[in-house]
């Protein structure tokens, strides 16, 4: 504990703060950089400032690099800041309402309920309609996950580890199960539609999509942020809570539409995109520790520097490819899901 | 103006099981009145159906006029709180941020400028001003109770209802919380606890409602209550009185 406080609490979040930052804009600057067509970081602050209508040198004169930023590398910034805000945000609510640091969508199945929806939507056909349509078939999944195991996993007011596990293994199954079914019917071009809403990537992301996802991303975290303290009374259980005054039903029923709605969007653009909602809330936690405000406003940002860095290292790692972002997010987040269940059994002696 | 508690001829059915049959019982201001009774005697269910968490199948708990039922959520616990047996925290939030906790009911209106006072006054009571840093999950099962303790005093309430707030305490720590009791009653509140320790209780409470098989064997003054056939009846155990300080000290004849 000594070595713990000899750096107070308020200069944790002044140096979370800072990395953070620096994490953020060199993620952002460098994930405008690099690519197949290489601009120089003064093209890019140049092209900004010139699209806020001030006039500089450093503008790109060549429309190729031009639109190059506009069409394909800034949507996909915004759009890689805005799911990993919400996915994060989402995985932060949810572990709140759980009362459990595992929980998290893509681990008890939300994300693949959405994706399940998403797929559904996509083998109908409703994609005519515009992408509105399969956002909504894929937030009606995600919220179908989160009730079932809600209510599965819950018992006595409590959500067991092996419990919440168990479920998120069943409703991943389950909706395997009808993702491999709606491939077998889809024809190709839908199947290759549902393949890349498995795999994830923030690949060929657009600005009206990424307004909706936006839009989602920022209401979503106010809305958790007025939550917040209610969130931190509900750690003392679901009684202690309620004498202290949270009206725990209505709270728990909110935030569960919350996570559907935050999760449903991410996945409805860009795929499964798993592990977000689990490693940035933790690593925020261990840094400043438990309290829902500051981790909900810090998971935001922290989700949105881990996707743009995620989907830099996925598009520029091997040559002239675009790997899956879900695919890289899962190698970092499979392995910290280890440590944290090992080090939850080492302190516990594990679950009964 | 204060309110209190009253319940009436309340009955409560778990399962179909009668597990508490018949209750009326009221808490006074001033007062420090203790729950006794053997283990399963439906102490707890009591505690849980007066604080308004559980709604009797018959019966009625009134808080001043009103139904409790309808009472809204925050403004019951402006009024009364309560210390449960679970003192769980799901994250490792530190000490001084769980008794904080306590002030959420005052959040937003003018008590809320004593949050300060509230959370300090309520550390050195519950004698955890020393762990204020620590995190609670690192913390002894004793500390644990004792913490919360505290997050229930920083509450502020007229009722403080503790259930078996003494569990994992030693002998010191036993006494320092009736003491608590016994002052917070002394100020005009009126306290509530789940005990097991019939002397403790005989020693601190100002009345005891002994419960047995869901009923009200008896109410009233520690003397009055604790009589040995009535003790040895309920609890199936032959035991000798002893005053002390003109309190009844229960011991259970041995050998």
């Amino acid at each position: 504990m000594a070595a713990a406080s000899t750096v107070t609490r308020a200069g944790r979040g002044v140096i979370l703060t800072v990395c953070l930052a620096v994490i953020l804009v060199g993620g952002v600057v460098l994930a405008a950089v690099i690519g197949q067509l290489a601009v120089t970081p003064a093209e890019v602050v140049g092209s900004v400032l010139r699209a806020v209508g001030i006039q500089n040198p450093w503008a790109p004169t060549d429309p190729i690099v031009e639109s190059t930023l506009w069409v394909v590398r800034f949507p996909r910034i915004a759009m890689g800041l805005a799911v990993g805000a919400a996915l994060a945000v989402a995985g932060a609510v949810m572990q709140a309402i759980f009362g459990n640091p595992l929980a998290e969508p893509g681990v008890v199945g939300v994300s693949s309920g959405g994706a399940l929806g998403a797929s559904i939507a996509i083998v109908l056909g409703v994609t005519a309609f515009g992408s509105g349509a399969i956002a909504a078939f894929a937030f009606l999944g995600g919220l179908g996950a989160t009730l079932l195991v809600y209510f599965v996993s819950r018992a006595n007011g409590r959500t067991e580890v092996v419990t919440l596990l168990l479920t998120g293994i069943a409703v991943n199954a389950f909706a395997g199960a009808g993702l491999a079914f709606l491939l077998f019917v889809a024809d190709s071009g839908g199947r290759e539609q549902i393949v890349f809403w498995q795999l994830g990537s923030l690949n060929g992301s657009r600005w009206p999509e990424v307004a909706i996802v936006a839009v989602v991303a920022v209401v979503g975290t106010v809305v958790t942020l007025g939550l917040g303290r209610r969130y931190d009374l509900l750690a003392l259980g679901e009684r202690n809570a309620r004498h202290l005054g949270v009206n725990v039903e209505a709270l728990r029923i909110g935030s569960i539409v919350l996570v559907a709605l935050l999760t449903g969007v991410a996945v409805a653009f860009c795929g499964i995109i798993a592990f977000v909602g689990l490693v940035v809330p933790h690593v925020i936690r261990m840094a400043i520790g438990p309290a829902h405000r500051p981790l909900i406003v810090a998971s935001a940002f922290g989700g949105g520097a881990l996707l743009v860095v995620s989907d830099l290292i996925a598009r520029s790692v091997v040559p002239g490819a675009d790997l899956p972002i879900g695919l890289l997010t899962s190698l970092i987040g499979g392995p910290f899901f280890f440590f944290l269940l090992f080090r939850q059994r080492s302190r516990s002696g594990g679950w009964a | 103006m204060f309110e209190w508690f009253s319940a009436t001829d309340v009955s409560v059915v778990l399962e179909g099981t009668t597990v508490l049959d018949g209750v009326t019982l009221d808490v006074r201001a001033g007062e420090v009145l203790a729950l006794v009774g053997p283990n399963g005697a439906g102490k707890s269910t009591l505690l849980r159906v007066l604080s308004g968490e559980l709604k009797p199948t018959r019966g009625e708990v009134r808080l001043g006029e009103r139904a409790i039922g309808r009472i809204p959520h925050l403004e019951l616990a402006q009024l009364r709180s309560v210390l449960t047996q679970e003192n769980g925290v799901s994250f490792p939030f530190r000490v001084i941020e769980v008794v904080s906790m306590g002030r959420a009911p005052w959040a937003r209106t003018i008590e809320g400028r004593d949050d300060i006072a509230a959370v300090s006054e309520a550390l050195k009571a519950a004698d955890v001003a020393h762990l204020a840093n620590r995190r609670y999950t690192n913390l002894s099962g004793g500390e644990r109770a004792r913490v919360s303790l505290a997050r229930v005093l920083a509450q502020r309430a007229q009722t403080i209802m503790l259930d078996e707030p003494t569990a994992s305490l030693d002998l010191k720590h036993q006494e320092d919380v009736m003491k608590v009791a016994r002052r917070l009653a002394d100020e005009g509140r009126a306290v509530v606890v789940v005990l097991h320790d019939l002397s403790l209780a005989s020693a601190y409470a100002d009345r005891l409602a002994l419960v047995s098989g869901g009923t009200l064997e008896a109410l009233g003054s520690p003397a009055e209550v604790l009589t040995e056939q009535r003790v040895e009846r309920v609890y199936g155990l032959p035991v000798q009185l002893h005053l002390v300080g003109g309190r009844p000290v229960v011991v259970p004849v041995r050998g």
